[in-house]
């Protein structure tokens, strides 16, 4: 372990760290948005949720590199942009997501939403006021999970030169240089944390009535069984 | 057009064939590569994670365990795994089977632990009333109930691993990886994009070989009730299917029918507040539901 080197390249990894993060927070941010629409669908419809379930399915089952490689392809974007990170995190994220959401949709009370639209909610209105804030705790536990495995999973995008965390596995590879690599796995897992406490602050701020029950809550994306698929 | 050009490349017979070298993908050798250390893995990781994960679904302890190892999973890099090990214990396979073999494990785990967890209490119960040993309950009543979600688990660690060993390629790993990392050293495209095709399709057949096992072996409560039913009844002396009855709950129909056939031939089963069946048999329809029985 060569200390001096982390002192001596700290604005290398300032850097980088700064770049992972601008890889990894719109996909996790896009991924959470469009959930909530595509869920909402999956939860109303047997049919569109077997449909998006079985689209999540296949695009999980591609693994990140290639995905890397069929997004600009397909999309008729350049094969060396970072956007094709962007994007490839953005379905992945969405693969894992819609799952959650249209759990957290499916969950809430229906006799709640009968009550809301009995007294007058219009299905606007029932939306935002009932069922968005109901499964509001499923989807803040889907998206905790999203956002550890997008952190993590950008890092690959290195392989095709995008340059980010993952940047120090492959330099400290080719220089033998054990350090750097230590230093990119103990940033990843910094920023995954750092990622993973900011959601909860949000999720205290925007939905203070669920403090109290925070352990029936705890979780429940945690205690199902992994999508299928491999990414890694 | 690149599409095309990728699609020519793959359908290319003289990059099939041959040892990699200069100008030759040799994609039968890459093929072999990835199969060969995934199969390995794979299996390790099935032999450390089926009777951990099945422990932990019988029992109900060490849930924690699951959970842990599946977030650690999803939290750390795999390339920063990779390089890591590789740094550590030498430029071989042995270390990329390593991370194969962590990463697969996870998901394997979980699909057992939850597919045996998920077995009904009452079935388990009831296999233990009837004078299973643990080991009985394990075998005959939890694995095959669990059988859909266990396949599930291992679907989801063959992908891991084959996943996993295109990230390797980056490392003096060959495999299907290889083609997107030469490809992008040497600014062909073409490769890159066959490479990614490649492993796409690899990867969606295997998934959709399993997903047809995984359907196969699930577990399905009505034909199997139902054949069972049937065998009882033919060993009760009653040959051919049941006749068509229309609505109604047929099952018990049916057991009270085997009750007629019993006492018939001179079984005595119950206490005798039952009517007399010979006398009910010649009643018609609406009688009998009348002294309900049905």
């Amino acid at each position: 372990m060569d200390w001096g080197w982390i002192g001596r390249n700290l604005d290398l990894i300032g850097g980088r760290v700064l770049e992972h993060v601008a890889l990894t927070a719109p996909p996790i941010v896009i991924g959470l948005v469009l959930s909530i629409p595509l869920g909402y669908w999956a939860s109303r419809s047997r049919v569109a949720r077997s449909i998006l379930l079985v689209l999540g399915n296949i695009v999980y089952t591609i693994p990140a590199i290639a995905l890397l490689v069929l997004v600009p392809v397909l999309l008729g974007g350049a094969i060396l942009d970072p956007v094709n990170l962007v994007i490839a995190l953005t379905l992945y994220a969405l693969a894992l997501m819609v799952r959650s959401a249209a759990d957290a949709f499916a969950a809430v009370p229906h006799d709640v939403v009968s009550s809301a639209t009995s007294i007058g909610y219009s299905a606007w209105q029932r939306f935002f006021a009932v069922e968005l804030p109901l499964a509001g705790p499923v989807l803040l536990a889907g998206i905790r999970v999203v956002s550890v495995s997008t952190v993590s999973l950008a890092s690959v995008g290195a392989l095709t030169g995008i340059e980010n965390l993952g940047s120090f596995f492959i330099d400290a590879f080719q220089r033998q240089f054990l350090t750097e690599a230590l230093v990119g796995i103990v940033a990843v897992l910094v920023v995954a944390a750092v990622f993973d406490v900011v959601l909860q602050l949000l999720g205290r701020l925007l939905m203070p009535w669920n403090r109290r029950n925070r352990r029936a809550a705890e979780n429940p994306a945690l205690l199902r069984t992994p999508p299928i698929g491999g990414v890694a | 057009m690149i599409f095309v050009q990728a699609i020519a490349w793959i359908l290319d017979g003289g990059h099939w064939v041959g040892r990699a070298g200069a100008g030759n993908p040799a994609i039968l050798q890459r093929l072999g590569e990835t199969l060969g250390i995934s199969v390995i893995s794979v299996a390790i990781a099935v032999v450390i994670a089926v009777p951990l994960g099945v422990l932990i679904g019988h029992t109900g302890r060490g849930r924690l365990v699951a959970i842990l190892a599946s977030n650690v999973a999803r939290a750390l890099p795999t390339l920063g795994l990779l390089s890591i090990l590789l740094l550590l214990i030498g430029i071989n396979a042995v270390p990329i089977a390593i991370v194969l073999v962590l990463l697969g494990i996870p998901p394997m785990l979980a699909g057992a632990y939850a597919g045996v967890e998920a077995v009904n209490r009452d079935t388990i119960d009831a296999a233990r009333a009837v004078g299973m040993t643990e080991w009985q309950i394990v075998v005959r009543v939890e694995l095959p109930l669990a059988a859909s979600l266990l396949v599930g688990g291992f679907r989801a660690t063959v992908l891991q691993v084959i996943a996993t060993t295109t990230v390797a390629s980056a490392f003096a790993f060959g495999g299907f990886g290889i083609y997107l990392i030469n490809g992008l050293a040497q600014n062909d495209f073409v490769q890159m994009l066959a490479g990614a095709i490649l492993v796409t399709v690899l990867c969606l057949l295997i998934d959709g070989a399993l997903a047809v096992v995984q359907r196969l072996v699930a577990p399905r409560a009505f034909p199997a009730a139902r054949r069972i039913r049937l065998r009882r009844r033919r060993a009760a002396g009653h040959s051919g299917p049941r006749p068509s009855r229309g609505r109604g709950p047929s099952r018990k129909v049916c057991s009270h029918e085997e009750d007629l056939q019993r006492r018939d031939r001179g079984h005595r089963r119950d206490g005798g507040d039952r009517p007399d069946a010979r006398r009910v048999r010649q009643l018609e329809e609406p009688e009998r539901r009348r002294i309900g029985w049905r």
